[in-house]
């Protein structure tokens, strides 16, 4: 009996020690970033880095404002083109589709989360950068092209997450809905649909981790000028870009600038999810 | 489901207009809200898989012709751009990382569903880091890996350095899902357990478990998938020696890092598609493998 009772109590440290190691990754991240990145802050200076509007490694002067720019204006754009049509197809998938399609389908967006991002950015670069070239001129590697090829790696995330919790919500809902007189849809999106809102709030909040976190598409149709972007045909270069191109070759302040860069954008990430686990919550409690 | 339920004919049938009838326009306007909402859900869902088959369809017609015996030769040169180590490296990479990852994600969210108790905090902080660990761009692991185990632990570009980069980052996708696929088991399952006499290390390993197999399965094939496709992180930890390492602490690029490479490098566009269609078809077989074996679970 004590040997059932010590197998069970050093398993279940076993359980409590990995549970913790998520939340030791997390605090050596913080530290390892941070302790490299903010001594680059303050030889900068901070304003200078966060507003200046010139990155020019060469002279060393390192202003990201262009890069921040970059990644909001083509995260938002994806999210445009991918929330709404990421939530309707999985509604889609849940309540119009029939059985046999869904066998097909779901596999199918199982597959679409595991293309890999470099055959995205490469389909983008043949085929999307090129129809701009042709529709707006101009070299076609702009802000729309990466918004487009996030926007469609993002449809996954956000219809996996809001097809699992549409699913969650009880029939009797939509039962109830359909037996108080609401056609099909008017059930589906008045009744269902709000009620697994915090499911697809989370698959909102995944979506956009990954399209603001997204690098090598980015970089293969976005352009990368480090300009301040000024209009969708034109091109943009964002942070997650700005540490890539630059990394292998940077050296002294010039890495530890790169480093401050990740740093912004990993303040970005704890930002978006503070705020949307807070607007979870409220949901939750109502 | 739907079909069953049909919507009350107010117009022709007596019976249902008891209850409050609907006047003629009403019905008229919800008839087009509910054409509008339809139209729109078709359209999404159009676009959706449109955009899968248009990229599938159109790399394997631009890429399968590029296909040779070449590429897969096992050595890479110059001349000849072979992609057989970036497989091999691939496959190392995958197995590393999930051989670590697996216990530790299942093991954690044992501890979360089976074992912490309401209100527990260790719960809360658990949540609150794997939430932010999602949401960590893949770059940012790629530069911690580079500070943490490049510099720091001195492993230098290597394929542990990479593996274990890409552990901290599928350890909240493994995590997220066996949490859910646990949640999912029914209590009945547990308390029946617990009613034979069994133990809760027995009910968690012998009952629980293996009935959220299913669930854990395509976590794990989520995170593969992240693997297989993972460049931003591996670049500035696994390096991009374009070469089978001899052992765990030399550097070796993976197919998508030579796939980023020879973007880069802007010489071999040819390879480049044929790199993308090896990509694909390597995502797809393991996507139909554990789908498969996914089913053959749940039939049990």
């Amino acid at each position: 009996m004590t040997k059932i009772k010590l197998k069970e109590n050093i398993m279940y440290g076993v359980f409590l020690f990995c549970a913790c190691v998520s939340v030791l990754a997390v605090a050596l991240i913080c530290i390892f970033l941070f302790a490299n990145g903010i001594p680059a802050m303050k030889k900068i200076g901070l304003f200078d880095f966060l507003l200046g509007k010139k990155w020019k490694p060469g002279n060393d002067i390192y202003g990201i404002l262009p890069m921040i720019l970059g990644s909001i204006y083509v995260t938002a754009g994806a999210v445009v083109i991918g929330v709404p049509v990421g939530i309707l197809a999985a509604v889609f998938m849940t309540r119009f589709c029939p059985e046999r399609l869904h066998k097909l389908l779901k596999p199918a967006v199982d597959l679409l989360a595991g293309i890999p991002s470099v055959v995205y950015g490469f389909f983008g670069l043949t085929v999307i950068v090129p129809l701009i070239r042709q529709l707006f001129g101009g070299s076609g590697t702009s802000m729309l092209a990466a918004s487009i090829v996030l926007g469609i790696m993002i449809f996954p995330t956000i219809i996996s997450v809001s097809e699992s919790s549409l699913k969650a919500v009880p029939e009797s809902y939509y039962e109830g809905a359909r037996a108080l007189g609401a056609t099909h849809e008017r059930a589906v999106f008045m009744t269902v649909l709000p009620a697994a809102k915090s499911g697809v709030m989370a698959g909102v909040i995944l979506g956009i981790g990954r399209a603001i976190g997204e690098t090598m598409a980015v970089i293969m149709v976005a352009g990368n000028q480090a300009a301040v972007p000024n209009g969708i045909t034109r091109g943009v270069r964002t942070m997650t870009a700005n540490i890539v191109l630059e990394m292998g070759y940077a050296a002294d302040l010039h890495r530890e600038a790169l480093i401050a860069t990740a740093v912004v954008l990993f303040v970005f990430i704890l930002i978006i999810n503070l705020s949307f686990s807070i607007l979870k919550r409220r949901s939750e409690s109502k | 489901m739907s079909k069953t339920l049909t919507p009350p004919k107010i117009s022709s049938s007596g019976a249902v207009a008891i209850a409050a009838p609907m006047p003629m326009e009403q019905y008229k306007g919800a008839k087009i809200q509910a054409a509008v909402l339809r139209a729109l859900v078709y359209a999404a869902a159009c676009l959706t898989f449109g955009a899968l088959i248009c990229l599938i369809l159109y790399i394997l017609i631009k890429g399968i012709p590029n296909l040779s015996l070449d590429l897969f030769s096992p050595e890479y040169n110059t001349e000849n751009v072979s992609l057989f180590p970036a497989l091999i490296n691939t496959i190392t990479m995958t197995l590393l990382s999930l051989a670590m990852a697996v216990p530790l994600g299942v093991f954690s969210a044992i501890y979360l569903v089976e074992y912490a108790k309401r209100g527990n905090k260790i719960v809360g902080l658990v949540r609150i880091t794997t939430e932010t660990l999602q949401g960590i761009p893949s770059i940012v692991y790629g530069l911690f890996g580079f500070l943490l185990f490049v510099t720091t632990f001195s492993w230098g570009y290597s394929l542990l350095a990479g593996a274990f980069t890409l552990v901290i980052m599928i350890l909240p996708v493994i995590m997220r899902t066996t949490e859910e696929a646990l949640k999912a088991v029914p209590d009945s399952y547990r308390e029946g357990s617990f009613g034979l006499g069994a133990g809760k290390l027995r009910t968690v390993f012998k009952v629980v478990l293996p009935s959220a197999v299913p669930g854990i399965l395509s976590g794990v094939v989520l995170s593969v998938g992240r693997i297989v496709g993972e460049t931003a992180a591996l670049i500035y930890t696994a390096g991009t020696v374009a070469q089978i390492p001899q052992g765990l602490l030399g550097s070796g690029r993976t197919m998508a890092v030579h796939m980023y490479a020879l973007w880069s490098e802007g010489l071999n566009t040819r390879q480049s598609y044929a790199t993308a269609v090896v990509l694909l078809l390597i995502v797809v077989l393991l996507n139909a493998a554990s789908g498969a074996l996914a089913k053959k679970i749940t039939i049990k």
